[in-house]
């Protein structure tokens, strides 16, 4: 999932400038799964800015939605009467999220709610980690599954590196080696013949050196009207 | 602190949540038992303060409360195990928000008590009621009478 977290209440207040009516839309995917944007956080923010701009003497009209998607138009036009009603729309869905709502509606100031952070995967309750870095061409096959660009500081693709000590990163002792955990990985799963083989320089341009990306695929679209 | 009350004609209202089991049963236990405590606060029912969302916190706090609180089975025997353990951290999460806000987090609080603790019971209300008699109103109260009082100037 796309993991991302609030914003301080501060900083949230200085993006919303002399804005009266303010409509904080949620969205349900990601952002409500890691408790950051949904339908539950965009309730607690805006009672919170309800308040706390009562109490600055320049109270605020803050109503919230949330809609099942931020990122497909189909999902956002259902708000679109509360959009285009608002003064500034507070989005607390991902950055893709804000983007949409600026892309759909031209007219509309959006600022976003939220620092999205990664792609990741909660590996305790309330502890969400990295594993995706989206590089557009996964190596996931020869590293035994964990990613070597995602969990290695330095994305090594032929580790590591001499800043590995004790399984863990120079960055942080808290860090697990990335390339620590791929060798115990492949060592249990019987395949350590298979880090013998060197990985040749990545194409970075697959990633976001190549500029912004684009998929087409001409399996699902229909032909263009004349 | 100063014992005496800087707001002397204030009452607090005081909205408190508790737990159907050992919170609903203290209070039934201060019933039977006669233990008097203040009529400032009002209660409202979980069915495990594992319910608790901070939603419910921050409106009764909107909607003009003084002070809120929670009371809660003891902490390692809650029915639901660990559904006080979850009340807990979101009323510590509620108390920042609380900070930022404005409102103040020590508005806030939360207690731990078996169902037979009916004396826990009233020293929770007396506790709350003293502390927000103390706090005064609930800012956004004083920020309105304030605003209504300029009006009329």
């Amino acid at each position: 999932m796309i993991v991302a977290e609030q914003k301080t209440l501060d900083e949230i207040k200085s993006l919303l400038g002399d804005a009266r009516k303010v409509l904080i839309l949620g969205c349900g995917t990601c952002v409500t799964v890691c408790f950051s944007g949904g339908e539950r956080e965009a309730a607690v923010l805006a009672s919170s800015l309800r308040m706390a701009s009562q109490l600055d003497g320049h109270p605020r009209d803050v109503t919230d939605l949330t809609v099942q998607r931020q990122c497909e138009w189909e999902y956002l036009d259902t708000a679109t009467d509360r959009i285009k009603d608002a003064d500034l729309v507070l989005s607390i869905g991902c950055g893709v999220g804000v983007q949409a709502i600026a892309e759909r509606f031209p007219n509309a100031w959006v600022v976003p709610g939220l620092n999205t952070k990664f792609m990741g995967l909660p590996t305790e309750q309330g502890v969400w980690t990295e594993r995706c870095a989206a590089c557009g061409d996964c190596v996931l096959g020869v590293t035994g599954g964990v990613c070597p660009i995602a969990r290695c500081s330095k994305s090594l693709l032929n580790g590591p590196c001499g800043g590995s000590e004790g399984g863990h990163c120079e960055i942080n002792p808290d860090v697990p080696c990335g390339w620590q955990l791929i060798y115990d990985r492949m060592e249990k799963l019987g395949k350590l013949e298979m880090l013998m083989d060197l990985q040749p320089p990545k194409n970075w341009q697959k990633s976001r050196d190549g500029g912004p990306r684009k998929i087409v695929r001409e399996d699902l679209r229909l032909p263009h009207e004349e | 602190m100063s014992s005496v009350p800087v707001y002397p004609s204030f009452e607090p209202e005081i909205t408190a949540f508790y737990c159907g089991y050992c919170g609903y049963m203290a209070a039934d236990t201060a019933g039977a038992l006669k233990v008097q405590y203040p009529a400032n606060v009002k209660f409202v029912p979980l069915p495990c303060t594992g319910k608790t969302d901070i939603r419910y916190l921050l409106a009764a706090f909107e909607q003009g409360a003084d002070g809120v609180y929670l009371v809660a089975c003891p902490l390692g025997n809650c029915h639901h195990v660990r559904g006080n353990e979850r009340g807990l951290a979101r009323v510590n999460r509620a108390k920042k928000l609380l900070d930022e806000i404005g409102i103040g987090g020590n508005r806030l609080d939360m207690f731990f008590m078996s169902g037979s603790q009916a004396q826990a019971f009233a020293d929770a209300a007396r506790t709350m009621t003293a502390r927000i008699r103390e706090l005064g109103p609930n800012p956004l109260k004083v920020k309105a009478a304030q605003t209504a009082k300029q009006k009329e100037q």
